[in-house]
């Protein structure tokens, strides 16, 4: 199998702040160092995109910064000016959206790219269809790059559905003449025969998008690239697409890269994964292992059944100590690891909490997560009757016991939630605590692995009749 | 991080190779001609969403040069009683609207392209150059449009007797090069700078509206006094409308000095500017 994509230490990087002030003297010192023989004076300033450190934003501000929304860049270079904000900062103007990218990509390899907002993910694919240039390294392809970075890109409103495929087409790269020979395909993909001759600004946004996708899933290309594009359309839809996907690389040896936030289906499509963070590769693995380096990131590689809050005294709300420990005889010793639980052990969560002023009706709970995307429950000590009153100052102990023969082996993780419903929220933290489900013994006696989140033990009986 | 496959590094042969730094002065011309569908779409799309939902369509192509030209006539030609050179001032101003507004509106059209395509560049790749050229050749279509009413007003007053036009009109293809080239060329130069120094926007501005007092738009050539005419004719657009006036309207100062002076400088122009609008549009986007 040869190699179809290849980065040689391939580094991306931004200028943080307001474009259009500084950019004319940083010009003239880059000439001025030219002349001299000198090396670029700003390519040894720059730091890593750690985003959180530098804006000290929670976790909503995260969402626009420069390589995430690829739609916004205008905006991106702006954004970062809240990072500039702190003086110890300032001579920090470059940041460095990728660095170092160093990986091959076989042919026919459907490769999925995964890391957090800002983990530099969309800047690779831009830099990959050239929407951009590296800053230093280079990227090797061999065939036809076509990029999906965003479904229905330039289509034109006035247009038909028709003319459309023929206008979007020809940007993906293809002949007139390739587009007319798909077109029956195409419209009959997209499910838009019906409107196929109506402008396309009397489309719903859910048939702009699946117009948009159909025309780029058949294009005649050797490397797809698709970014976060399947988060519109509805379910079934997302499935045609990841089937297309699947398709393509099977059939056609084409080589698939994909970037998704969500697990599910970059799971079900990919074979490899990629996790990215702060612009650099963390992991290049099977894509089950990259999906759990990729949590582990999230909730930080020392997380284990345990977790210590800092408690400050004189906040309303303040969680001390979380735990996940399993309950009565394991069937069998499994490990001395205190997180491993067995699957037809209860295990309890606790939730050690302190309440700093009296507080209305509040509830304390957790979702778990599926190292494998979804989340699978979610509960609140609200649940129980008896703890729907008013709150008074003091320390509180919640423990919720989750019954045995309940989840399927595999890693799980805990995100806490404290609020008042509907008016505030007094904590929330993804990934505080994980652990994992062994696998059964029957599971391992059969050697069988079940698919489903849930694995109840319901009653079964058989008889003859 | 990097997964070792089989490392057979000699023989392999990538069909693209990214790199911070492109040759300088690879036109990449061979990408657009692969692209050329694309350069008809988008022509077809500017045309078609010109008119789209106005009630009177392409009548508009029309309305403007007519109306533009009317008060030419009564501003220049009648208030301030500026020279015609013995032609109608009707065809005169004409004339000088229709070609003018090529010219500028390929220029303006192109310097902007950067800023009014962001979000199609930002999301798709394609050879950028498509798009100036695509504002060439949909304005051409309007060019062709605006310029038949031109010719059909010229009949008229041919068939009255009161102009002749001559062999220099075949010349006009010429004229009509030089003209979108410089205007692609400009535009080209100000899209890639304006990318990084907004403030060009605003010399943009009024500099085209100063450029048409510097070209004989409104004034023939032969009415310029000897110390100013000899700046004038490093303009490389003065020959081009004293040619096409000259052709068809009979009179004009043309030399082929000058019309050599001005292909040649167009034709550099728009090599200059396609080497440094291909090198900005490889990382506009980060500045945008």
């Amino acid at each position: 199998m040869s190699a179809a994509i290849r980065f040689e230490s391939v580094s991306k990087r931004y200028r943080l702040g307001e474009v259009g002030t500084g950019t004319l003297s940083h010009d003239l010192h880059r000439f001025v160092a030219r002349l001299l023989g000198r090396p670029d004076p700003f390519a040894l300033v720059g730091t890593l995109n750690d985003r959180e450190v530098a804006d000290g934003f929670g976790d909503g501000s995260r969402d626009d910064l420069p390589s995430d929304n690829a739609g916004d860049n205008a905006r991106d270079e702006t954004t970062g000016k809240r990072s500039v904000g702190s003086r110890a900062k300032r001579q920090n103007d470059y940041v460095w959206a990728l660095k170092d990218i160093d990986f091959e990509v076989p042919r026919g390899e459907i490769l999925g790219i995964i890391g957090r907002n800002g983990a530099g993910k969309s800047t690779l694919l831009k830099l990959l269809s050239k929407i951009t240039a590296p800053t230093s390294g280079r990227i090797k392809t061999k065939g036809r790059v076509a990029s999906l970075l965003e479904v229905g890109t330039g289509f034109q409103p006035e247009l038909t559905g028709r003319e459309n495929i023929y206008l979007n087409g020809a940007l993906l790269g293809m002949r007139r003449h390739e587009i007319r020979s798909r077109l029956d395909e195409i419209i009959d993909f997209s499910g838009c025969a019906k409107y196929i001759d109506t402008p396309v600004k009397r489309y719903s946004s859910g048939m702009t998008v699946r117009l948009g996708f159909a025309v780029a899933a058949h294009l005649d290309c050797e490397i797809l690239v698709v970014d976060e594009v399947l988060a519109v359309g509805d379910a079934e839809f997302q499935n045609r697409c990841i089937g297309r996907m699947r398709e393509v690389s099977a059939g056609g040896g084409k080589t698939v890269l994909f970037v998704s936030h969500n697990m599910g289906s970059v799971r079900s499509l990919c074979r490899q994964g990629v996790v990215l963070d702060r612009g650099e590769v963390v992991t290049m693995a099977p894509i089950s292992d990259a999906i759990r380096d990729y949590f582990d990131l999230n909730a930080g590689a020392e997380t284990g059944a345990h977790w210590h809050g800092t408690v400050d005294p004189t906040s309303a709300f303040a969680v001390e100590h979380v735990s996940v420990v399993g309950q009565g005889q394991p069937s069998y010793a499994a490990t001395d690891q205190s997180n491993v639980i067995s699957p037809d052990e209860a295990f309890q969560i606790t939730i050690q909490y302190t309440v700093g002023k009296p507080l209305p009706p509040m509830r304390v709970g957790f979702q778990i997560l599926s190292g494998e995307g979804p989340v699978v429950v979610e509960a609140y000590d609200s649940d129980a009757p008896d703890c729907r009153g008013p709150r008074s100052p003091g320390r509180y102990c919640s423990t919720c016991t989750i019954p045995g023969h309940l989840l399927s082996p595999g890693w799980y993780y805990l995100t806490l939630n404290a609020g008042i419903p509907h008016v505030e929220n007094l904590f929330n933290k993804a990934g505080v605590v994980k652990f994992r489900i062994h696998e059964s013994e029957l599971d391992r006696a059969q050697r069988t692995r079940r698919s489903g989140v849930l694995q109840p033990c319901f009653q079964w009986e058989t008889k003859p009749s | 991080m990097a997964i070792e496959t089989e490392s057979d590094l000699g023989s392999e042969d990538w069909d693209e190779i990214l790199e911070p730094n492109a040759a300088v002065f690879n036109l990449r011309l061979r990408e657009v001609w692969l692209y050329r569908d694309l350069l008809y779409l988008f022509t077809y799309r500017d045309i078609v969403s010109f008119y789209k939902q106005t009630i009177l369509g392409p009548l508009w192509f029309f309305i403007q040069p007519i109306f533009t030209t009317l008060v030419y006539v009564l501003v220049f030609g009648k208030i301030a009683k500026l020279s015609s050179d013995g032609i109608p001032q009707i065809l005169f101003y004409m004339s000088g609207v229709v070609l003018w507004n090529y010219f500028s509106e390929c220029f303006n059209k192109t310097a902007t392209v950067f800023r009014d395509n962001a979000a199609l560049f930002g999301k798709v790749y394609f050879p950028r150059l498509l798009i100036p050229l695509s504002i060439v050749t949909s304005n051409l279509i309007r060019f062709a449009i605006q310029f038949g009413l031109f010719l059909a007003l010229l009949v008229y007053f041919v068939a009255i007797g009161e102009v002749s036009p001559n062999a220099w009109a075949l010349l006009l293809p010429l004229s009509v090069f030089v003209m979108a080239t410089l205007g692609l060329a400009f535009g080209m130069l100000f899209s890639a700078l304006t990318t990084k120094y907004r403030d060009l926007i605003f010399l943009l501005q009024f500099g085209v509206q100063l450029l048409m007092y510097a070209t004989p738009v409104i004034y023939p050539m032969s009415q310029i006094p000897a110390g100013i005419s000899g700046v004038l004719a490093w303009n490389p657009l003065a020959p081009v409308f004293e040619l096409t006036r000259l052709g068809f309207l009979g009179s004009g100062t043309v030399s082929i000095g000058g019309l050599v002076y001005a292909a040649t400088f167009a034709v550099v122009a728009f090599l200059v500017s396609t080497v440094i609008f291909n090198r900005v549009e490889r990382t506009f986007m980060d500045s945008v």
